[in-house]
């Protein structure tokens, strides 16, 4: 950290205002830290180096809400989870976040993995999760029946569930927003100041001050945590891979198909999404490129493979999309959340894949550990709703089948992308939201537009055009809107 | 709210040329509406965003560009007493003849007496065919393309890489030509790609493209646009990389059948398409298919024709419900990939233009076509025009005139 002040890369023309909090990071923890806070009687800015929220490792997990089943008993994330579960599951209703509760089956297909399914059975009840059942091949298969051969047993666990994790981001940042938190898009921390109780962020976006600051930076949470003078943890960017196979594959996959965890590693699982497809991933392999997204011809062989024994008839299907997801894997075997008092300096890392379920409990901690630091927060008495998100799952009403929406704004009757019934009002809504749509993916994300079986082929055009009406106006450094 | 319903005798599923020449044969001549929905803006298809000529020859007996032809066939269609309504997407079925459908002056529902289903094809993109790499911008389908620059003026970029190796794949590059865009390379999975008629000279003589045959696409460089893709030759697995700054995947072509499957009719599990007899019947009553979901795909012109055939099975229903005679299965065997229709009934008529449509992947110049049954060869045929692969390979119906009506599976092959 740097210890001089005044020694930011260049000077900048006004002093910025001072937040009480700095949260970086907009991905599901970030954006959870920065509505709780915001809840609050303190002033908050949420920085983002992307240009949209939610659009690193968030955007691309297995976005299944978890009930902390298989977490290790007596950790922080095993605690984070089950609480984390909870919240979620109610802000999601309050919120319109897709949610289905489908429930688990992990599929034992050797004797290691039968084995290991009694030891599972008490470990979730050691996490106070005592619903999980042992069941024969048999009931597996009536659970299942496209499951490839060679069952062996399986272990129920009926509370799992599958999520929007979009727009679950997308709503935590919208509500810190409409609580007043500032969200500053394309700041992408470089160098840390600190002088008299400011800290000074400087940022490609321009300087950020405040008095205290949250890395919840994911991917970049070492390197931000080594700006702070800390030689804490390194991230190892662990990349999965997924194929997203299409709706028509529906039918075969009813519930959340898990792996067995054993000594030799972990599985692939097979998941229906809220979207209406099935889900076949993750690969797991570590990487010391931070960037690296993109699809690897041995993971797809792998997935094939794989996705070839579990269940046959699911290759016979399309597939959609294929992404790659960096997890923020680390050398440490819990969360990791550390207060810096004498630097009013918070850190959340070690997030794994379970951060999607856990991120509002994490917020709920990270705000009671600032507290405890002597951050004076006290709940504001007037806080506006929750946001009530446009739905994009398949469990629900959507708005090209609400006749009575579309009679009063046909806008909803003219589906534009064909594959996911995406329409104009939905294109146009995603433009001007509060934290609107600024690019394709951003659109994807917000509206299911393009995410379709043909990729764009129909509406690709379509959609830029509308995007291209209805676009928001960037202000600079994509700013949007402080108090 | 009370779903407003709608009750032609005859409803058509998609309008382009199946659909729409399926309904200008109908409207006169049936004692009832006929409505064709289209989910896209205007009526058309797939030639709508293609803007070059070749369109027409077979069935209006001239040449237009696809606009034109699109433009004369929806007249044509609405001359003829046909209601149109574009901007209408059917979303589910609401019974065997009934579907639910949403457009901007409302949700509403149609039960009609008989459904022609003309939904068509579409190509297979990048992520259907598995291909690794980054996701950059820059990269299409022939059709993304085509609607990007014809229909919406968009720039592409200087210097593509052209996947595939049928008709549409020159029709790719013609388009790209027009965008001013070079075409690097055309890569092709096939031995041989020199056989497309008119295109031959429109291609390769015209565009000078090289073409990599024997090669796939192996990984997509790039970002935030593309940089280059890896190539791979099939027989040696030598690799190199060729710079680009636009993909155009074309062909693979995938019928679009979404209301087959969700309404559980029998699928060609070759085609993909629903299965059908030479009347171009379902598997369920009533309704019928016709166009480039059951053959993906034929020239725009032999999927009008495939409407026109489709209109006389079609009043034929309505003046007598009955059931079709049990037929046998009509299966393609290696090299050929499928065969359309699937389904021979004793008594039906011959398919649309007498002709068994068929798709080869290997080049066969002067190719012998047989055709068996339990064991037995039924007839064997030289034909005088080749088999290529990527495009369509027609013959004659007559081929399966000795087949048994009780004998089991018919087998069609060619060497």
């Amino acid at each position: 950290m740097s210890k001089s002040p005044g020694h930011g890369p260049g000077p900048a023309p006004e002093p910025a205002p001072v937040h009480d909090v700095i949260v970086i990071g907009g991905g599901i923890v970030g954006a959870a830290i920065a509505r709780e806070l915001s809840g609050h009687t303190v002033s908050v800015a949420l920085v983002e180096a992307r240009s949209d929220v939610g659009d690193g490792t968030s955007k691309a997990n297995t976005a299944i809400l978890h009930t902390g089943f298989d977490a290790t008993p007596g950790t922080l994330e095993s605690r984070l989870v089950a609480r984390g579960y909870e919240l979620l599951s109610r802000y999601a209703r309050d919120a319109g976040i897709p949610v289905e509760r489908t429930g688990a089956v992990l599929v034992a297909w050797n004797d290691d993995e039968l084995d290991a399914l009694p030891g599972l059975r008490k470990k979730a009840e050691d996490n106070g999760y005592d619903r999980c059942r042992l069941i024969p091949p048999e009931e597996v298969y009536e659970l299942v029946p496209a499951l490839g051969e060679g069952v062996l047993g399986g272990l129920t666990v009926p509370d799992e569930s599958v999520i929007c994790t979009w727009t679950t981001n997308l709503a935590l940042a919208t509500d810190a927003r409409q609580r007043g938190a500032a969200v500053l898009l394309d700041h992408t921390v470089t160098e840390v100041s600190a002088d008299d109780g400011v800290t000074t962020l400087h940022t490609t976006g321009g300087p950020v001050r405040g008095r205290w600051v949250v890395n919840a930076a994911g991917l970049g949470a070492d390197r931000i945590d080594a700006l702070f003078g800390h030689e804490r943890f390194t991230v190892t960017p662990r990349r999965g891979e997924l194929f997203v196979f299409d709706k028509l594959a529906r039918p075969l996959v009813d519930l959340i198909v898990l792996p067995v965890p054993t000594s030799r590693g972990k599985g692939v699982l097979i998941s229906p999404t809220v979207y209406g497809n099935v889900m076949l991933g993750p690969t797991s392999e570590n990487l010391a490129d931070r960037t690296a997204t993109g699809t690897s011809e041995d993971g797809f062989a792998f997935l094939l493979d794989k996705g070839g024994r579990l269940m046959p008839a699911l290759l016979d299907e399309e597939v959609t999309a294929s992404y790659a997801g960096l997890r923020a894997a680390i050398d440490h075997p819990d969360y990791l959340i550390a207060a810096d008092r004498a630097q009013r300096y918070l850190l959340v890392g070690g997030i794994r894949s379970t951060g999607l379920t856990a991120g509002m409990a994490i917020a709920e901690y990270v705000r009671q550990t600032l507290a405890e630091a002597g951050l004076d927060l006290d709940e504001r008495a007037e806080l506006p709703p929750p946001p009530r998100m446009p739905y994009i799952g398949e469990a629900g009403v959507r708005p090209y089948q609400d006749a009575a929406r579309i009679a009063r704004d046909p806008a909803y009757g003219e589906i534009v992308c064909f594959c996911e019934r995406v329409t104009a009002g939905e294109i146009r809504d995603a433009c001007t939201a509060t934290l609107p749509a600024r690019t394709p993916d951003g659109l994807r994300r917000r509206t299911r537009a393009m995410n379709g079986r043909c990729q764009g082929f129909f509406c690709g055009p379509a959609v830029e055009q509308l995007m291209s009406e209805h676009g928001p106006h960037e202000t600079p450094c994509h700013e949007v809107t402080s108090r | 709210m009370n779903t407003p319903v709608i009750t032609p005798h005859v409803l058509v599923i998609g309008g382009g040329p199946a659909g729409l020449t399926a309904a200008a044969e109908l409207a006169p001549r049936v004692d009832g509406p006929v409505l064709v929905l289209e989910r896209e803006a205007a009526a058309g298809g797939i030639p709508r965003h293609s803007d070059h000529t070749g369109y027409g020859l077979r069935d209006l007996r001239r040449v237009l560009t696809g606009p034109a032809y699109a433009r004369r066939l929806t007249e044509t269609a609405l001359r003829a007493g046909a209601d149109i309504r574009t901007r209408a997407m059917v979303t589910h079925w609401a019974g065997d003849r009934a579907v639910e459908v949403t457009s901007p002056e409302g949700r509403f529902r149609v039960e009609a007496r008989a459904v022609v289903l003309a939904t068509g094809a579409r190509e297979r993109p990048r992520s259907a065919r598995r291909i690794p790499g980054d996701r950059p911008a820059g990269v299409y389908t022939t059709g993304q393309l085509q609607n990007a620059v014809h229909l919406h003026r968009r720039q592409v970029g200087k210097r593509a890489v052209v996947v595939g190796g049928e008709l549409v794949s020159w029709s790719a590059a013609l388009t790209l030509r027009e965008a001013g865009c070079d075409v690097a390379l055309m890569v092709s999975g096939y031995e041989r790609t020199e056989s497309y008629g008119a295109f031959n000279l429109g291609g390769r003589a015209l565009l000078r493209i090289p073409v990599a045959n024997r090669t796939r696409v192996v990984r997509i460089i790039g970002g935030p646009r593309v940089r280059a893709v890896e190539i791979e030759r099939l027989d040696t697995g030598a690799r190199r990389t060729v710079e680009c700054d636009t993909v155009v995947f074309t062909g693979d072509w995938i019928p679009d059948h979404e209301l087959v499957r969700t309404g559980g009719l029998e699928l060609a599990a070759d085609t993909l398409g629903p299965l059908v007899d030479t009347a171009l019947r379902t598997s369920r009553p009533g309704v019928f298919a016709a166009g480039n979901l059951l053959h993906p795909v034929d020239t725009a012109d032999v999927a009008a024709l495939d409407g026109r055939h489709v209109a006389d099975q079609v009043r034929s229903w309505l003046a007598v419900e009955d059931s079709p005679a049990p037929g046998v299965r009509l299966l393609a065997a290696k090299p050929l990939r499928w065969v359309s229709p699937g389904l021979l009934r004793p008594g039906d008529p011959a398919p649309p233009r007498g002709r068994l449509l068929l798709w080869t992947d290997e080049f066969i110049r002067v190719p012998r076509v047989s055709v068996s049954q339990a064991g037995r060869t039924v007839s064997e045929r030289t034909l005088p025009w080749p088999a290529a692969p990527g495009r369509v390979f027609r013959v004659p119906w007559s081929v399966v005139r000795g087949i048994s009506a009780a004998g089991g599976p018919v087998t069609v092959t060619v060497r």
